[in-house]
């Protein structure tokens, strides 16, 4: 069990960088605490693979330095760092039994059998993996694999971390589920940090007390799932995070106020820097309501959920979402909307303004 | 239920059969022919029913030529697949190195057996051959043309230099296949070196060994052309293999009767051993 700390880590494929998209990571900088449930979001190519396996040591990182408990770990390997990896498919060693496969790790630490036995029984009852034990690893269906590789991992007591790459992407979609429920228990249960990179918000939002959301190789946000969805502080979150995403809209700022549409916008954040390239402005469609007055949008399409209903309206700045109730009656053709002020926010360059 | 019946499509199958008569049929039916009478030329054929095999079974000519041929066999088996597996690993995954190790392993697959028989034997003359000549500048008193030790080693040698690169190829590309998550999961379990191979490239690697020793078996077990080119089976019998014995007797000596039923008999066991083999090793293969 340990804390970890990532302090300006970068990371390039190349041996030679000329510029910024020739990072894969750059200056990620991380502060986890002991025994937290963390997830790494973000979409395929952000980084997120780079930086976990820069943690578990697979990878050596180009610049910056990685602690476990204050005690720099950057130039050990794998072994020496005391970390299990759960990858995105099932590893297992096919010749062994599902028995053999959980106590090779603590086989090859060199601990006594009985020792060794009581953890396997221990490990395999946790993942409901008993009635198999002395199968054939290689006869399991893909969902009890990885129980496998997962158990592999949680054998060893000392692990200072447990990590997993997509590890449900194989993984049957009723059976996700119970899968990850599995986790989240085994989490409570043992206590240890764990790290979980994903694609899938939903995925990352169940799974982890704080999310840590990556686009192009550096970390937009942390926070916890809630703070993800009401202030997201890159245009990125906001996009990424929600079904649908948040409405990012071209605005204009004149006086210290804000001008969508020709009408002066209230907003949850203030500002005293102007000088941007781009200002935007950012509503989740769950906050924008239909009024007497406001913006004029034209409705082009409606669509229904069941559980609510996703409008498609279009004003000359672009086009808006907006969520709403199933009841909600929906006026045909023309509408005025207004942006709830607490949940309207301003970026600039794509980052919040404060 | 009013199915159509229309065996007309039968028709369209006919060409398959016919090639396969011609090809295979009809040449392995002249041989079954052959081995259950006498002929003396101009068609006539006298009835001898199981003479022939029982006089192969029997003959102490035949022990020793199948003799010989399994210890060829199991000899080049045991160099070759622990050579091709070792050169495979060391082989790089990446990088110019690829297409430059490729290539030099295809080169001596593409070289025509007789060739390859032709070049060994000029290499390994030991008055001209640089082989041969260097051995015995070396104080090795070497000459596969009289001693036999010598012929087979030569002999193992040539197999061990021309068909080495098959079992490499297919090391490689079952090597290949492995994802990248297999070796990190193992340096993050702490498997040694010998553990990755035992645990993880071996049994990856189950199929196309197979495939390879069947190969190789096979190959092996029938070969010809280059122990005909380079010792012609001497000296002596000492490299007289199962097909150059065969082709001694049925076109040197013209005992066509005997060695039709040899042919058959060679057949049989290539074919059963390639069975026993295959089956044993996909025993278990049916149940992931």
């Amino acid at each position: 069990m340990a804390k970890i700390t990532l302090k300006e880590l970068s990371h390039s494929y190349l041996s030679k960088q000329s510029k910024d998209t020739d990072w894969a990571l750059r200056g990620v900088n991380i502060d986890w605490k002991d025994g937290g449930a963390y997830a790494l979001l973000g979409p395929s190519g952000c980084g997120k693979t780079t930086l976990l396996n820069i943690i578990s040591g697979l990878l050596k990182p180009t610049r910056g330095e990685i602690l476990f408990d204050d005690k720099e770990v950057t130039a050990l390997n794998p072994v020496e760092r005391d970390i299990a990896q759960i990858f995105q498919f099932p590893v297992i060693y096919d010749t062994m039994t599902v028995y053999e496969n959980l106590a090779f790790p603590l086989k090859n630490r060199g601990l006594s059998k009985t020792e060794i036995d009581s953890k396997v029984k221990e490990i395999g009852e946790m993942l409901e993996l008993t009635s198999t034990l002395n199968n054939k690893a290689a006869g399991l269906t893909a969902d009890g694999k990885q129980k496998i590789s997962l158990g592999r991992g949680l054998v060893r007591s000392d692990v200072n971390v447990i990590m997993f790459d997509e590890p449900l992407t194989v993984i049957d979609p009723h059976l996700k589920w119970v899968l990850r429920s599995k986790l989240k228990e085994l989490h409570q249960k043992i206590n240890r940090t764990m790290i979980y990179v994903t694609h899938d918000q939903i995925e990352a939002l169940t799974f982890a007390d704080e999310v840590v959301v990556m686009h192009e190789g550096q970390i937009v946000q942390t926070g916890t799932p809630v703070e993800l969805f009401e202030k997201p502080k890159h245009t990125f979150v906001g996009h990424f995070i929600g079904s649908p995403g948040m409405n990012i809209l071209p605005c204009e700022i004149a006086n210290g106020q804000i001008n969508f549409e020709g009408k002066i916008i209230p907003s949850n954040n203030s500002f005293k820097k102007t000088n941007f390239s781009k200002t935007q402005l950012g509503i989740r469609p769950e906050f924008i309501k239909f009024s007497n007055d406001g913006i004029k949008v034209k409705i082009k399409r409606v669509s229904d959920t069941g559980r609510h209903k996703v409008i498609d309206t279009e004003c000359s700045s672009g086009s808006i979402k907006i969520l709403a109730n199933t009841s909600t009656e929906i006026p045909s053709d023309s509408a005025h909307i207004t942006f709830e002020q607490k949940y309207t926010y301003i970026y600039g360059d794509d980052w919040i303004v404060e | 239920m009013n199915k159509t019946y229309n065996q007309k499509a039968w028709f369209f199958v006919v060409p398959v059969f016919v090639l396969v008569a011609f090809n295979a049929v009809v040449p392995l039916m002249t041989v079954v022919n052959y081995s259950f009478q006498e002929t003396f030329g101009s068609n006539v054929f006298a009835w001898e029913g199981t003479r022939w095999f029982k006089q192969i079974l029997h003959s102490e000519r035949f022990h020793a030529s199948l003799g010989r041929q399994f210890i060829f066999t199991f000899i080049i088996l045991l160099i070759q697949l622990p050579l091709g597996i070792a050169i495979a690993l060391t082989m790089p995954k990446k990088g110019w190195g690829v297409p430059v190790c490729l290539i030099l392993m295809s080169m001596p697959l593409l070289i025509p057996w007789n060739v390859v028989g032709a070049m060994w034997n000029i290499f390994a003359l030991p008055d001209i051959g640089f082989l041969g000549n260097s051995l015995n500048s070396l104080g090795f008193d070497y000459n596969f043309t009289q001693q036999s030790g010598d012929a087979w080693f030569t002999t193992i040698l040539m197999d061990v230099w021309h068909w080495t690169s098959l079992v490499v190829l297919l090391s490689y590309a079952g090597l290949n296949s492995i994802q990248p998550a297999y070796y990190q999961a193992a340096e993050i379990d702490g498997a040694s070196r010998w553990d990755i191979f035992r645990y993880i490239e071996l049994p990856k690697m189950k199929k196309v060994l197979t495939l390879a020793i069947l190969l190789r078996f096979m190959d092996s077990f029938m070969i010809y052309t280059e122990p005909f080119v380079l010792t012609g089976g001497g000296p002596g019998n000492a490299t007289n293999f199962l097909s150059l014995d065969l082709v001694k007797m049925a076109l040197g000596q013209f005992d066509l009767g005997p060695a039709a039923a040899m042919s058959l008999i060679y057949f049989l066991i290539v074919l059963l051993i390639c069975w026993v083999f295959y089956s044993l090793m996909m025993k278990n293969e049916g149940r992931t």
